[in-house]
């Protein structure tokens, strides 16, 4: 059909395209593995703490910045499915906090056995983000507006449930300190919050990339008419990540008591922004469909340790807002950049 | 007509009836598909080829009228019940995930999974085999080139992505492939490239139901055409037997062809 003279043309096209420089590599290598440029700023930024103040790399600072990074990262898994559906989650603080003090008050106040206050936490969790899931499947919310919406609606609950007490450290059933409990790892000292953190990126991680339900994801996300027509149930899935989403915030809300040792409607104020920043600077796209759980990961940690190493370094609190805000904004432009990848 | 009527056809409509309101999208329209055959539709700007197509492969249910498959009787509620049904359409805007590679999207919602724990207890999925597979198929479609089925789609070229999608449909078993304006979006090359793709399908046996725009290209790879016109079918004819410009006049009402002369039987292996 074609004649060999256009068919050689067309190849030296190609060639030259492929020749055009280590610009047009690196986007290519971006666009494949998009959690690369986080990485790269992470181990930047760790060389420049450690050059401004030594202790930044000591063992106990590191753990220190892993205990401070479990609630945020245990979030931001949440938020990475829900991003990946090109959604974004408003609600994620307020149902960890309101899944944090069904735990702690009904096994306080009401007498029910610490570890069936877990499981109705839990349940509680998995139940808003039904709710979220339900709202924008069913009603065809946007996700923004709805949980806008269950933002204001579980932080009043919580507020009206917990009557404006916290539940302090000696009134707390034991199952629900656990998460801060303490293992020495060599020199570092690690809490069970953090692990259970890492295995909520363990287990998404294998989930996104081995099983039908994570091709799900991504395809919804990346175009949900086509998901569609390939016969994905495309509600289905959105609602399943809703309600999984909302399992994982109960989780965090776990992690939560056992790393401040109390239950208080005013704890995380703001894990919501946290953890959409941790996902993009983690290299998901807001747009949905691209994205990996170790890039959040990544993301999550690189806030805790830009935080941690700017007060070592001795710099007010505003410094970091303003190099978060940087990161956020080069995170999302370079996000832009490498979905022009073209062949 | 009476001589071909010991063969049955894989797809058969039957006097579809179609209205959306005051507007009548099919009028008594019937439509026969012959197996190994290329049989083109063409028509003009609201000829009822979509709809038509639509019918067939279960986007829109017909207000009156009868679909058969392979003789059986069948009725659409969905695109999957004609997909269950051995009806696989291509659509224009290819229904690919972009962001996925190849191979997630040649089984995307019909996943394979590895055996033993590691796929039954722990869902794995068989990543390994979906790419073989989808490279086999690929190079069946004389698409070799392609080399790395975890390329994402959407760094392919438009005929590389129409390859993706007929790949896939033809992976999983169908009877039938209906190709909607695959061309529409390509360039010279790249089109050669589909019409040598369906002339491969055709070739192995499986029957393509092309819509399309383009003369040229209906005149080089159909079997028969299919012309609609206010809603039915105004004639069947060959590219062997009508030029062109008869297949446009027909389209405008221009030309009338006899039953005699139309080509309502298969014409492929006669």
């Amino acid at each position: 059909m074609s004649t060999p003279t256009s068919t050689s043309d067309a190849e030296a096209l190609i060639d030259s395209l492929d020749k055009k420089g280590p610009l047009y590599r690196i986007q290519g290598a971006l666009h494949r593995f998009p959690w690369l440029s986080p990485l790269l700023v992470l181990i930047l930024a760790m060389i420049i703490f450690y050059l401004l103040n030594h202790r930044f790399l000591l063992p106990a600072n590191l753990s220190l910045i892993m205990q401070q990074v479990s609630i945020v990262g245990a979030i931001a898994v949440a938020q990475t499915l829900v991003i990946l559906t090109a959604g974004i989650d408003l609600s994620v603080g307020a149902i960890t906090v309101f899944a944090t003090m069904v735990m702690a008050k009904s096994a306080f106040e009401n007498g029910v056995p610490g570890p069936l206050a877990l499981v109705l936490g839990i349940a509680v969790g998995a139940g808003a983000g039904a709710l979220n899931g339900v709202l924008i499947t069913r009603l065809k919310l946007p996700p923004f507006i709805v949980t806008l919406g269950t933002l204001g609606i579980f932080t009043a609950l919580t507020l009206i449930y917990a009557t404006g007490r916290t539940v302090r450290d000696t009134e707390l059933a034991d199952i629900l300190k656990v998460m801060g409990n303490v293992i020495k790892l060599g020199p570092f000292t690690i809490t069970w919050g953090v692990i259970a953190m890492i295995l909520l990126y363990v287990i998404f991680a294998y989930v996104m990339r081995n099983t039908a339900w994570g091709k799900h994801v991504y395809a919804v996300g990346d175009d949900p008419v086509a998901a569609g027509l390939a016969g994905i149930r495309v509600n289905r899935v959105l609602f399943s990540v809703y309600t999984a989403g909302g399992v994982i915030l109960a989780i965090a809300g776990w992690i939560t008591i056992g790393r401040v040792n109390a239950a208080s409607p005013n704890v995380i104020p703001d894990a919501n922004l946290d953890s959409i920043t941790a996902v993009v600077i983690g290299g998901t796209s807001l747009f949905g469909g691209r994205g990996t759980m170790i890039g959040t990961f990544i993301g999550a940690v690189l806030v805790g340790v830009v935080s941690n190493g700017l007060s070592l370094a001795g710099l007010d609190q505003a410094y970091k807002i303003l190099a978060i805000g940087i990161l956020v904004i080069t995170a999302v432009a370079l996000d832009q950049w490498i979905r022009r990848v073209r062949s | 007509m009476t001589t071909t009527t010991t063969l049955q056809p894989v797809v058969q409509a039957k006097d579809l009836l179609k209205t959306f309101g005051r507007v009548v999208g099919l009028n008594h329209c019937s439509l026969e598909l012959y197996a190994g055959e290329v049989l083109a539709v063409i028509g003009d700007n609201g000829a009822g080829k979509s709809t038509l197509i639509k019918c067939i492969s279960g986007a829109e249910t017909p207000d009156s009228g009868e679909i058969f498959v392979d003789g059986k009787q069948v009725s659409f509620k969905s695109s999957i019940d004609a997909r269950t049904a051995g009806i696989e359409t291509v659509y224009q805007n290819l229904a690919v995930a972009p962001a996925l590679d190849i191979a997630s999207n040649m089984y995307l919602g019909r996943e394979l999974r590895k055996d033993g724990f590691l796929g039954k207890v722990l869902r794995q999925l068989d990543h390994k085999g979906m790419k073989v597979k989808s490279k086999d198929e690929m190079t069946r479609l004389g698409i070799g080139t392609l080399q790395d089925m975890s390329q994402a789609v959407e760094t392919l070229s438009g005929g590389q992505r129409q390859a993706v999608s007929v790949a896939r449909a033809q992976l999983f078993g169908s009877k039938v492939i209906i190709l909607d304006e695959p061309t529409a979006a390509l360039g010279v090359r790249e089109s050669n490239q589909v019409l040598k793709m369906i002339e491969g399908l055709r070739d192995r046996g499986l029957p393509v139901i092309l819509i399309s725009h383009n003369m040229p290209q209906v005149f080089q790879v159909a079997d028969r055409i299919h012309v609609q016109r206010l809603g039915t079918r105004a004639a069947v004819i060959t590219p062997s037997t009508f030029s062109m410009n008869d297949a446009v006049a027909i389209m405008t009402g221009a030309l009338k062809v006899e039953e005699k002369d139309q080509a309502m039987g298969p014409v492929r292996g006669a």
